[in-house]
């Protein structure tokens, strides 16, 4: 099962297996943003409790969904807390970059002249266990399942 | 219910699917999932390539013997198909794209000609969204009101509230077959039920038709639905059937050639039936395919489908309660002969997701998810499940694989 471990790395099972931050914070001063993937019913709960500048104070993870939507937000959870809103962007362009590499692969040559800059500095941020999840490029179904968490959190983050 | 013969060995029947021989993931390919789209035998095949290979071209309008040869293949399949379900003429069926647009057919060119603000329909809460979504937005535009028979708990229909959903109704929208639970519906009681209560019935076919034997008129339908590639059928094609006097009173769905007898600079004359619901060039490949598909199940025998699959779906419940115990959930009723060939199911707290993956690292390809009817999945209280569903090329070796693979997702996720 040599390809299944590419995508079921330990640290990803771990995560799954022990969630990091799962629960529920008040609601204020916290705010609670609701995301799904509607081809499979995932479902991702973020509470969210921001600094005054910005920085993420305290977050707390519910829902459900498979073993690398669990992870991803487990993994997620653990990246973005107590960070500062900058380092917490430049963070998920840098993640959103990583499951991006096969999409990118499959634009014709020429066409991404502006992405290239973004790529190359997202290339040099070091997300530590979330490089896990590279994997799942290589299961093109499953990136949904990845991004889903990082797409909620930006919608918590939304002005 | 359809007698059930004791004993059909279908086994021969594998080497007639070309696409078994595949490998996957370096394994024999092991495919489950015949409930989304069933694998295609050589004489569908090749039947489509000799259309395209020896009489291509349009039909109902050339002379040469080419486009006759063409239009007989295609009207000969309409007739081969309406006799497979019991229709009393052929031109009682209509050729769709698949089960989803013929109920669109039926919700566009009947329920907007028909129905009113007030108006109910009434639909199970197991229904495919291929029957809901098109009544919903009948909703949206018309007003009308929306009432569900509901599903017990052994996902079976709860009818006990039946003549009190069905009171003023204008429509019963039922399935024959539930894609998720493979709950069999004894329609006909429902469809008395709605008949003494001034409604019509619509009945939705697309799982029933590929694996029981069908009698549109036996089971009191005045609409029927379903599509070929659930049937050895290619993609592209589908079915309405309807009685003759409810086509003939219903306005067109799409226009353009084809479908009418005359075109002014002042309106049409819409063809009569069934070409007055047919648009355009149809998928002529595609219709000659389906009647080869029809052709050959006509030759193994319904009866013989039904028994063979119920003793495959009969092995697989006992020998995956035998290795998994209460590990393993299965949905829908326990009695092979209340279901179809369909397994949803829960294995231990592992996802959906995550199980299809292992199982096709295997080879063995099921479904995850919510099947299309995420109002059934919420009365379930899963967000998803895993399906495998069996047909005619499915043996026990299969279910055995399935076994041995949902083995190897509970070590990797254990
Ligand atoms: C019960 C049922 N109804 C309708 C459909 C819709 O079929 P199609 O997608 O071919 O239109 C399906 C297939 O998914 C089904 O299982």
């Amino acid at each position: 099962m040599s390809g299944l471990e590419d995508l079921y790395r330990e640290i990803i099972l771990d995560h799954y297996r022990a969630p990091r931050n799962r629960g529920e914070l008040p609601v204020p001063p916290a705010h609670k943003t609701e995301g799904f993937n509607p081809l499979c019913g995932d479902e991702v709960v973020l509470y969210v409790e921001l600094d005054d500048d910005g920085a993420v104070r305290d977050i707390r993870t519910a829902g459900h969904g498979c073993s690398i939507s669990q992870a991803s937000t487990s993994m997620m959870s653990a990246a973005v807390k107590g960070k500062s809103r900058a380092e917490v962007d430049t963070t998920i362009r840098a993640f959103k970059a990583l499951m991006s590499i096969h999409e990118a692969r499959l634009v014709p040559e020429g066409s991404s002249g502006d992405s290239d800059t973004d790529e190359g500095s997202a290339a040099e941020v070091n997300l530590g266990d979330l490089e896990a999840l590279q994997g799942v490029v290589k299961f093109p179904v499953r990136i949904k399942c990845a991004t889903l968490a990082w797409n909620t959190l930006q919608q918590a983050l939304a002005p | 219910m359809t007698p059930v013969p004791a004993h059909a060995d279908l086994t021969h029947l594998k080497a007639d699917f070309p696409i078994l021989d595949r490998i996957s993931h370096s394994k024999r390919l092991v495919y489950l999932d015949s409930a989304a789209t069933a694998q295609k035998p050589t004489a569908v095949i090749e039947a489509m390539n000799r259309y395209y290979r020896e009489y291509n071209a349009s039909v109902h309008r050339g002379v040469y013997e080419m486009a006759e040869e063409a239009t007989a293949a295609m009207e000969g399949a309409r007739a081969r198909i309406a006799r497979f379900i019991g229709a009393a003429e052929a031109r009682e069926c209509i050729f769709t794209r698949n089960a989803t647009e013929a109920v669109n057919l039926v919700a566009h060119a009947w329920g907007r000609s028909t129905l009113s603000a007030g108006d109910a329909v009434v639909l199970t809460q197991m229904e495919h969204h291929a029957n809901i979504v098109p009544w919903h937005m009948l909703a949206a535009e018309r007003g009308i009101e929306i009432r569900w028979i509901p599903v017990s708990s052994e996902g079976v229909l709860d009818i006990s509230g039946l003549d009190r959903l069905l009171d003023g109704a204008r429509l019963l929208g039922v399935t024959a077959m539930s894609n998720v639970l493979g709950t069999i519906v004894d329609v006909r009681p429902l469809a008395d039920a709605a008949h003494a209560a001034g409604a019509l019935v619509l009945v939705d076919g697309a799982q029933s038709v590929p694996h029981l034997p069908t009698d549109v008129q036996a089971m009191g339908a005045d609409f029927f639905v379903f599509s070929g590639h659930k049937m050895l059928g290619p993609t592209g094609i589908g079915v309405l059937w309807a009685r003759a006097e409810l086509l003939e009173a219903m306005p067109p769905f799409l226009g353009g050639g084809s479908m009418i007898t005359d075109v002014r600079l002042d309106g049409f004359t819409p063809m009569e039936i069934p070409w007055k619901f047919e648009a355009g060039t149809p998928a002529i490949a595609e219709a000659i395919g389906l009647g080869a598909a029809v052709e050959y199940l006509e030759a193994v025998g319904m009866e013989s489908v039904r028994a063979h699959e119920v003793a495959l779906t009969r092995y697989a419940l006992a020998m995956l309660a035998d290795r998994f115990g209460d590990r393993l959930e299965i949905f829908g009723p326990t009695d092979a002969l209340a279901r179809g060939s369909v397994l949803s199911f829960q294995l231990g707290g592992i996802h959906a997701h995550d199980i299809s993956q292992v199982l096709d690292q295997e080879g063995v390809c099921v479904r995850a998810g919510h099947h299309c009817a995420k109002p059934l999945m919420r009365i379930l209280g899963v967000p998803a499940t895993a399906r495998a569903s069996f047909y005619v090329y499915n043996d026990e070796a299969d279910v055995d694989a399935l076994a041995d693979a949902l083995e190897a997702a509970e070590k990797f996720f254990g």
